[in-house]
């Protein structure tokens, strides 16, 4: 499947708004949080600050998100993880608000009770989730729910290479396969799991070989690159939509942060992430607009500052926004 | 508010056919329900729990899944947020411990951290229950788990009217909820152990229980025993018992642990003023503790006589040998004895 001009420039431009959110995310992440004030000795009071609590951030994952995303609809489900701001973004995730979910306000997605790793959009029909692997069955559900009502809509799980080896993965892609349901897996494989790396957990090479395990097709996309996973996941949506199941992906992806911001990251080989950055996903897509002539340095200029234009709108929205009443802590348990 | 046992003619079905009985009208009404789980498809479920459906409403309506309960909840909450009303069976209750993830940490959460945005409404069902000597991993209740996770609504009916009522509602409520049928209550020729009323009379057309309304099941001025399920029919025996000695009882049943009817159980108490909670999950950090807490926290508003007492599974697990069984789970004889000691130590 060829990506047509019109989805690379959406892919770039959504690729390049991530990045500059996950960028600035991981700036104002810091603030109020230093210098360290509760324990000697901690690095910095993780609750407190602009942005409270830990802060898991996919740069270096654009790729995979804008591959997926750039095919879906809005009836179409996204379930992602803890690291899922480059889903949520792709899929159209209203950026305000979920600037202000994850500053803890009241006009966020949740109104404060979910945080970055909770974040649910009924919009765009988007929902994280901070248990590793727990999200992939409610894809299968999302799925199963599309084929009965005959919507035709599909279902993406997102995980990391890390949830493959929880019991959940293989619950899901047996009973997904079986049932022929309208649902892609999209592993994406930053080869770690917080620190352990893949050749310590993983008892394959690639994931993609479980797929025939569970009798379904399994692509593997060996590079961080989004035409490729373009490619790659059009095919397995396409096949999706006409009835034929699912389809397990695995891409390789990269983590440029740590697991958490402020991870000391003492687990990775100096440089990696320098390494890493030589083949960055962003770069490539824009050198190839350019060769091909689809975009000028101007433009790219101009993509740039209005993507950092837009991440500055939602940061201002989420300061200006006030925190939830004290009251709603107990509300929302139950829906009247 | 609470009612007493309503007075209908007619018709008797046993626990499991009113509770089938609900799914069926629910799912005629209103094509976004289903079911799913392990073998309720073709045989109806081990226990009889979708019996029927799946000749009236086909495979996919009525699915028999593999023995993947995370992917069985996990299954049901996507397809819940969708605008789907899914009922999941979960078979024994006991097999929450392989995919309690779904409901302690995704089913019972997802409301409330988004905020509200997304609603739930889907039902998780299991058999529950000891008496049949199956041993420590099949003759758990747990009701206790689940009405202490924030989130979900429990459901313990203790009679086939109940059964059907509160099904119905449960189906139609936009919130998580775990319906708990007894094994012991059901009314399968097979598992007929205990000395309940295995049919009772159940209207055919629908009607809808609502939740946090206790029932009376028995009126009485000396001692009030709240019980649930298979417990309710324990204390209709000790009751008649106690009777014929001189000691009026009052039965209350709550019907649902969440939300629960503290209120019937304080009119109560003002009458009799001695309370024993008789329970057949566990006995400490629970339902029975838990009810005599909120008793302990309005005493303002009664006169106690004697100290409350109760009686659950000691803190053991349940053992196989029916000689050991009967030792662990409350007996008749055991809340005649309990309601002579409420009798015989007054404050």
């Amino acid at each position: 499947m060829q990506a047509t001009h019109d989805q690379l420039l959406w892919m770039y431009h959504r690729m390049l708004l991530i990045r500059e959110y996950e960028d600035t995310l991981a700036m104002v992440y810091f603030e109020g949080k230093l210098p360290p004030h509760i324990q000697k000795g901690l690095a910095f009071d993780i609750g407190a600050g602009t942005i409270p609590g830990e802060m898991h951030l996919s740069a270096g994952q654009e790729a995979a998100a804008a591959g997926v995303c750039v095919h879906l609809e809005q009836q179409d489900s996204v379930w992602g993880t803890h690291r899922a701001h480059h889903f949520a973004i792709a899929k159209g995730v209203n950026l305000d608000r979920m600037t202000a979910e994850i500053f803890g306000k009241v006009d966020g997605l949740c109104r404060g009770k979910g945080g970055h790793m909770h974040l649910y959009d009924t919009e765009v029909n988007f929902a994280c989730n901070g248990i590793v692997g727990a999200g992939i069955p409610h894809a299968v559900g999302a799925a199963l729910a599309a084929k009965l009502k005959g919507n035709g809509a599909v279902a993406i799980a997102e995980f990391g290479e890390g949830a493959a080896n929880q019991g959940s993965f293989h619950e899901s892609l047996n009973m997904a396969s079986l049932w022929q349901l309208p649902v892609v897996f999209v592993c994406q494989d930053n080869n770690y799991g917080i620190s352990v790396n893949k050749k310590t957990s993983t008892s394959v090479e690639s994931n993609v070989e479980r797929a025939a395990g569970y009798g379904m097709p399994g692509i593997r996309v060996a590079e961080n690159d989004v035409v490729a996973m373009h490619a790659a996941a059009g095919e397995a949506i396409e096949r999706a939509r006409r009835g034929e199941g699912p389809t397990l992906i695995e891409m390789k992806v990269d983590r440029y942060y740590g697991h958490f911001q402020g991870d000391p990251e003492g687990y990775r080989p100096k440089g990696e992430v320098r390494a890493l950055k030589q083949n960055d996903p962003i770069i490539r897509l824009e050198k190839q607009l350019i060769e091909q002539g689809v975009l000028n340095d101007e433009q790219v200029k101009q993509a740039r500052a209005s993507a950092s234009d837009r991440v500055q709108t939602a940061i201002a929205f989420a300061r200006a926004s006030a925190y939830p009443d004290a009251a709603e802590a107990r509300q929302h348990l139950f829906v009247e | 508010m609470s009612t007493t046992t309503p007075a209908t003619e007619g018709r008797k079905l046993p626990f499991y056919m009113a509770m089938v009985e609900a799914i069926r009208q629910e799912m005629a009404r209103d094509s976004s329900v289903f079911c799913l789980g392990e073998d309720v498809g073709q045989i109806g479920g081990v226990f009889q729990s979708t019996v029927g459906l799946h000749k009236e409403f086909g495979a996919e309506r009525v699915r028999d899944t593999p023995i993947s309960e995370t992917a069985i909840l996990g299954t049901a909450l996507g397809a819940a947020a969708q605008g789907m009303r899914p009922i999941a069976e979960l078979m024994f209750v006991d097999f929450v411990g392989v995919c309690y993830d779904q409901i302690l940490n995704n089913i019972s959460k997802t409301t409330y951290m988004s905020g509200g945005a997304v609603k739930l409404p889907l039902v998780i069902t299991a058999s529950t229950g000891g008496g049949i000597c199956d041993a420590a991993q099949h003759s758990q209740t747990l009701h206790g788990l689940f009405a202490r996770t924030p989130g979900i609504k429990v459901v313990v009916p203790s009679n086939p009217y109940d059964a059907k009522g509160l099904m119905t509602t449960a189906i139609r409520d936009d919130n998580p909820v775990v319906y708990l049928f007894h094994r012991g209550l059901l009314g399968l020729p097979v598992l007929n152990f205990i000395d309940a009323q295995f049919a009772t009379e159940v209207p055919e057309e629908p009607y809808a229980i609502p939740f946090g309304e206790a029932r009376i099941v028995r009126e009485g001025s000396d001692v009030t025993i709240v019980a649930f399920a298979q417990m309710v029919h324990k204390a209709r025996v000790a009751a008649a018992e106690l009777e014929a000695q001189g000691i009026s009882v009052e039965i209350i049943d709550p019907r649902t642990l969440v939300p629960l009817d503290m209120d019937s159980i304080e009119r109560s108490l003002a009458k009799t003023g001695r309370l024993l909670v008789v329970d057949e999950d566990y006995l400490s950090f629970g339902v029975t503790g838990e009810i005599i807490a909120r008793v302990a926290e309005n005493l303002g508003r009664f006169q106690l006589r004697a100290a409350p007492r109760r009686l659950a599974i000691p803190d053991v697990n349940i053992p196989y040998s029916p000689a050991l069984e009967n030792q662990v789970i409350p007996q008749a004889a055991c809340i005649v004895d309990a309601v002579q000691a409420l009798m015989n130590n007054p404050l």
